[in-house]
């Protein structure tokens, strides 16, 4: 979201893409421009009914669900630990920074046919390209979030005598949760990505499959349909995060 | 009594001597050989409210954090009295804003004691009494960014009081804010201080803060920091903020004060004059 806008502003905001669906809609309709690259929404529609009725939405929605919430877990929580740890010791922090500087730039996407040749083309491979993806945003504003903590939290900890693990648990644990939340934000994103990517290429379902599947036997409606699961998905997961960082960073509201 | 030496907790003696006791601290900083204080020698009796004031950069922040045990004097020999070992030594309040944005006024309030493992009720009813004596019981679970400057502040001198320890040591608490605050901070500091008389360390560039809270203010010299006089203050507790201003004697400490500062002030800038290019 780029800002919060008003009851009046968001119903103009609602006018927009009904009115941008209305307009392809009747060019479509009256062959203003090439239907099989641009099939009118009306078809598109109706093949959401042809995909629900036979099952396969549901199926491939699941099996990208299923991929992405093992993903995430594998890739996430691994780097909340090394981040929470590294945040805190400078010596761990010397010792790994320097690999996650040098592995962090090299496109995902890239070490997909690693991934695969390793993993092969089962599950696995799928969940360990979203881990990978989850792995480095969340690991790297796990770490900011510790090390940016202002200075004086850490010196009321000691004057209070809090030892290493109430540090821990009391300032550098919640201290970093907004950074922690921003990396997992950005690891939904990259999750998303990823998923879609790796099932092009080495899947026989998911939502990805789907779309790669219909660019092959030519059923472009189909492939509309994969690309608004897609966003209907990054948008329900942003509102989902939102209301899980409204529960627990209550202080930020 | 138990007399327990900060920076060498091996030597532990008897004897009934003041709560503070500072010989000969000094403290420069390795590389570039600064020396922020020089020959810092004070006692500072049991229950006294003894302020430190000085320019900028004099160095008075680091001898309360040398007394906070959150630094190590490079000379000298730092001693606080720990009547009860089971009360922490010191607690702290410190300069701006040091509440934790993640806690409500009431788990601020509760961090010292429940970092010494205090049992859950007597927390409760600690705090309670605490935050009802400085008026923000009814605010105990607002978080800190839903609270003014003056409340934040009230909060930390709450959570430093609850902590129940031997002194208090105070870093410029009331500096970030404006005058009116200030007045009722002080009214209010004053009120719960005489309420349990403990030793308080309270350091601050301000003349009026120091004449208006001290029972004993010592002026320091910058760069090095040094001890350039101590001076009685004259005025009974409890004290009325606003009446003590009225009072001739109130003009006098000030000017006096003023007086040892003014030089201090002039060669603190004249110094960082002469660094300039």
């Amino acid at each position: 979201m780029i800002g919060k806008f008003s009851g009046f502003e968001r119903l103009i905001g609602l006018v927009t893409p009904i009115l941008l669906l209305v307009i392809w809609e009747i060019a479509a309709q009256v062959k203003l421009i090439d239907v099989r690259f641009f099939p009118p929404p009306t078809s598109i529609v109706h093949q959401i009914g042809v995909l629900i009725a036979s099952g396969e939405l549901a199926a491939n929605t699941l099996a990208s669900l299923r991929r992405l919430a093992l993903g995430m877990l594998l890739g996430g929580m691994p780097a909340l630990l090394l981040g929470l740890a590294m945040g805190v010791s400078r010596p761990l922090r010397a010792a790994i920074d320097p690999l996650v500087s040098a592995t962090y730039p090299i496109p995902k996407s890239a070490i997909l046919p690693l991934v695969l040749l390793i993993f092969g083309l089962g599950e696995m491979s799928k969940v360990v390209m979203v881990a990978l993806g989850a792995f480095y945003p969340i690991l790297i504003n796990t770490v900011l979030g510790v090390v940016n903590l202002d200075k004086v939290y850490l010196d009321v900890g000691h004057n209070y005598r809090a030892n290493r693990w109430q540090v821990f648990r009391t300032i550098a644990l919640p201290g970093a949760l907004p950074s922690i939340m921003a990396g997992i934000k950005l690891a939904m994103g990259m999750g998303l990505i990823l998923i879609a990517i790796s099932e092009m290429v080495a899947a026989n379902d998911g939502i990805g499959y789907m779309i790669w599947n219909s660019w092959q036997v030519l059923t472009v409606d189909t492939m509309y349909v994969g690309l608004l699961v897609i966003a209907i998905l990054g948008f329900v997961f942003s509102l989902v995060l939102d209301e899980i960082e409204r529960v627990l960073i209550p202080w930020r509201a | 009594m138990t007399v327990v030496r900060m920076v060498d907790a091996r030597s532990v003696a008897v004897s009934p001597g003041p709560q503070i006791s500072l010989a000969g601290v000094r403290k420069y900083f390795g590389g570039s050989g600064f020396v922020a204080l020089d020959d810092i020698t004070v006692d500072i009796p049991q229950g006294q409210f003894f302020v430190i004031v000085g320019p900028s950069g004099c160095g008075k922040t680091t001898l309360l954090r040398i007394l906070a045990g959150l630094d190590a004097q490079s000379e000298g020999r730092v001693e606080v009295r720990q009547s009860n070992p089971a009360r922490p030594t010191n607690s702290m309040i410190f300069q701006g804003d040091s509440l934790f944005p993640w806690m409500t006024v009431f788990d601020n309030a509760a961090y010292g004691l429940r970092m010494r493992k205090v049992r859950e009720q007597e927390v409760a009813d600690t705090v309670r009494v605490w935050l009802e004596r400085i008026g923000l019981w009814r605010f105990r679970d607002r978080y800190p960014n839903q609270l003014s400057g003056g409340m934040k502040q009230r909060v930390s001198i709450v959570r430093a009081f609850a902590n129940d320890p031997e002194i208090l040591l105070m870093d410029e608490p009331f500096s970030a804010l404006d005058e009116q605050n200030k007045l009722l901070l002080h009214e209010e500091l004053l009120r719960i201080w005489d309420a349990t008389k403990k030793t308080v360390v309270f350091i601050t560039h301000s003349v009026d803060e120091a004449a208006t809270l001290g029972d004993r203010i010592m002026v320091m010299t910058a760069n090095p920091g040094r001890a350039k006089a101590i001076i009685d203050v004259p005025f009974q507790r409890p004290r009325n903020v606003l009446e003590l201003r009225q009072n001739p004697a109130y003009g006098e400490l000030v000017f006096n004060i003023w007086e040892h500062l003014r030089d201090e002030v002039q060669r603190a800038r004249l110094s960082a004059e002469a660094s300039q290019p």
